[in-house]
């Protein structure tokens, strides 16, 4: 695919109040044989530089697809079909130290040398399961020294000696050893904080991590979001944070966005959404999970039901099966838009929608 | 079906009894084997030395981090695998114990109706070629209950007590989210009328808005059908919601046993503090919280010396990594294995008022 110039506004000095990334109005679909599933639909969101975002959602509300689309690395059958997503990138022609510019990554095509030069350099990923992220064939060194050699322009001697500096700067004891073991070799712990090395290891401006510290036990677990808040802290690296575990959200996302069914109930900065939820969505989740904090043997306030099966979608809200605040000929007829509450707080549920402003367009029809 | 609820007198009046379960000195080795000869080279000590009771009624707490053990307990004390050494004593309804431990295939046979699992896996737990009502009036039919339509309101009578439709039961596992299937994977093991039914992490495969309406619908079943629980999990916040008693472990040994609240509060063991202090709070305003422990679980296979928690431990002393500690009791019913537990003020967590 050819990418035209068209695509980028170069315009340095402005680009200051820009955030990292933005997205907007992404929507992607899996098309299969038993019908459409709208994985995505409609996600808007914003990271600024050196933030954390957290995403929150239970299975199948598209926080993972969401960031497959903005890499690009959707499975064969899922597409985006609408939506832009922007980057504020320095590396278009391969210098990493060229001025920024705004990049339309939905206009770039998948296999692109732009889109590839992006990928592990600009925006990379921390992959949920650390066992099927690595070769067990190869040395975790010798994959992490391909990904620096692919964005780099350096020797192999070099490229060892950066990789051994990023397994020491994510806290691997012995890094001269460990560089050359394989993954299977390495504990749960160990291997997590591998992948963290290679994600860093061209010092990317953009870290999505996808699920990072489930599959481990909750002391490691401590130990790698101690890991990433410092790393942040010290690269001032921009975090988009997917998880389903609110503990996890509170104790390191800036700004949260809840996701149900591909779309995003409410977005705003974490205190807002933890001590003030405005959606019944996110007001539901938080009471409906046991805290340490929280008294024994007591009754929990349940979420009636369960998430929709993809294929069939409620119309209108989401949610409105599930919520205690269901407005019949409202809810199940339209679809609410996010909706703005406070400054940096946004909602979308027609309890917060005032009259003639914010009620949209009556049913999409697609 | 049921029981008929207990009273907070016939409550005490259980605990003053012998207890429903009780484990004792039960040890589960597995051997590694190397080379042609296969040569026995090592063992795996999965459960070592592990002593506690269960209580008719109440609901006990296994909480630990992988490989510590948890879930082997827990099959050993439904001979799901065999136990290398120990006791595993019942007590039955007539008020007769026996060690489950030494019974044969046939000897067990009597006790299995009374001892039943809630698994972990939702989806792997349940045949996607059987319907529901063959899932659930299986164990019916192979304890003597022959007659279909006795069957049928019986599998009737537990969809019900569970909270799906009776309609459900001629459907397909397929059918049905991974709540729904937990139910049916509850109402299995409750067909029998179990007095213990031991719970394999049952909601960690569940999404957190689901979680709830599976640890609610627990807590009911209890109290309803006096159903004892040895509930096993890795998440704090689960088991500390669940349980009566707690019991922590960390590499094949129990070290602190106590009840929720007390444990909680006032934690002995500096593991069971740190394993407290690394639970991420759902709250952005006490951020300061996440405290990490160094280092990583110690292998079963090649524990250390002494204490096995000692090269993580920032008490830990001299004796430390020379004696192993003891599990010895040191306020009523609060039990420890720690050189230092009198002497270590441990920071607890401080319950947040209910709204």
């Amino acid at each position: 695919m050819v990418t035209t110039t068209q695509n980028f506004k170069t315009a340095a000095g402005s680009l200051a109040n820009e955030p990292l990334l933005k997205v907007e109005d992404l929507k992607a679909y899996f098309f299969m044989d038993e019908g459409t599933v709208r994985a995505v639909d409609g996600v808007s969101f914003e990271v600024q530089p050196g933030k954390v975002i957290g995403i929150v959602g239970e299975s199948g509300c598209g926080k993972s697809v969401t960031m497959k689309a903005i890499l690009q690395i959707l499975e064969p059958g899922a597409k985006i079909v609408n939506g832009k997503v922007t980057l504020r990138s320095r590396i278009r022609h391969g210098d990493p130290n060229s001025p920024e510019e705004l990049v339309e990554l939905t206009k770039l095509g998948r296999n692109s040398r732009a889109m590839r030069r992006i990928r592990g350099a600009e925006i990379a990923l921390i992959p949920q399961e650390p066992m099927a992220a690595f070769s067990p064939v190869h040395t975790v060194g010798n994959q992490i020294m391909e990904t620096i050699l692919l964005h780099q322009d350096v020797s192999k001697k070099e490229a060892r000696q950066i990789a051994i500096d990023v397994f020491r700067a994510v806290g691997i004891s012995m890094p001269e050893q460990r560089i050359d073991s394989f993954s299977w070799q390495l504990s749960g712990g160990l291997r997590q904080r591998a992948i963290i090395a290679m994600a860093l290891s061209c010092n990317p401006r953009l870290l999505i991590a996808d699920e990072p510290t489930t599959a481990i036990d909750v002391t490691t677990q401590a130990q790698i979001l101690k890991l990433l808040r410092k790393l942040q802290e010290e690269r001032q690296t921009s975090i988009i944070f997917i998880t389903h575990d609110l503990g996890v959200i509170a104790q390191m996302a800036d700004d949260v966005v809840v996701m149900y069914l591909g779309m995003v109930m409410e977005k705003g900065p974490v205190r807002k959404i933890f001590k003030d939820a405005k959606h019944p969505y996110t007001q539901a989740l938080l009471r409906s999970i046991p805290s340490v904090q929280s008294q024994s043997r007591v009754k929990l306030p349940t979420i009636a039901g369960s998430i929709a099966h993809p294929f069939n979608r409620p119309k209108g809200c989401p949610f409105h099966p599930r919520c205690t605040h269901f407005m019949r000929g409202v809810c199940d007829v339209s679809q609410p838009t996010l909706t703005q509450v406070d400054d940096d707080h946004f909602v979308s549920c027609f309890l917060y929608a005032e009259a003639g402003k914010a009620v949209p367009v009556m049913e999409i029809t697609r | 079906m049921s029981r008929g609820i207990q009273t907070p007198e016939m409550k005490a009046e259980n605990a003053a009894k012998t207890p429903l379960l009780e484990v004792r000195h039960l040890k589960k080795y597995f051997p590694i084997y190397k080379g042609m000869l296969r040569k026995l080279v090592n063992q795996v000590r999965a459960v070592d030395d592990v002593s506690f009771n269960v209580r008719e009624g109440e609901t006990l707490g296994l909480v630990g981090e992988s490989g510590c053990g948890k879930t082997t307990v827990s099959r050993c004390i439904l001979r799901a695998i065999e136990p290398s050494n120990g006791e595993i004593l019942f007590r039955e309804d007539n008020d007769q114990v026996t060690d489950l431990a030494k019974l044969d295939r046939a000897g067990l046979r009597r006790f299995r109706p009374q001892m039943q699992m809630i698994f972990q896996d939702p989806f792997g737990s349940l045949n996607p070629r059987m319907t529901i009502f063959e899932i659930i009036s299986e164990p019916l039919y192979v304890n003597g209950m022959k007659s279909k339509t006795e069957r049928e309101d019986h599998v009737s009578e537990l969809l019900r007590l569970v909270g799906l439709r009776a309609e459900y039961m001629a459907r397909y596992p397929h059918a049905f989210s991974g709540g729904q299937r937990q139910r049916i994977g509850i109402a299995r093991a409750l067909a029998l009328n179990p007095r213990l039914v031991v719970a394999d992490e049952p909601v960690s495969a569940l999404d957190v808005s689901v979680q709830a309406q599976v640890l609610n619908l627990m807590l009911d079943l209890q109290q309803k059908l006096n159903l004892t629980y040895l509930f096993v999990a890795h998440d704090l916040s689960v088991v500390k919601h669940i349980s009566d008693r707690v019991c922590v472990m960390y590499v094949g040994k129990i070290v602190e046993m106590a009840a929720t609240a007390e444990l909680f509060a006032v934690p002995r063991h500096p593991y069971t503090a740190a394993l407290m202090m690394a639970v991420p709070v759902p709250d952005p305003s006490s951020r300061h919280i996440i405290q990490d422990l160094p280092g990583e679980v110690a292998s079963p296979a090649n524990p250390p010396s002494g204490c096995y928690f000692h090269p993580r431990c920032q008490y830990a002393t001299e004796i430390c990594s020379t004696k192993t500690p003891e599990l010895r009791e040191i306020t009523p019913d609060h039990f420890v294995s720690c050189h230092r537990a009198e002497e270590l003020n441990l920071a607890g967590i401080q319950e947040t008022k209910g709204e």
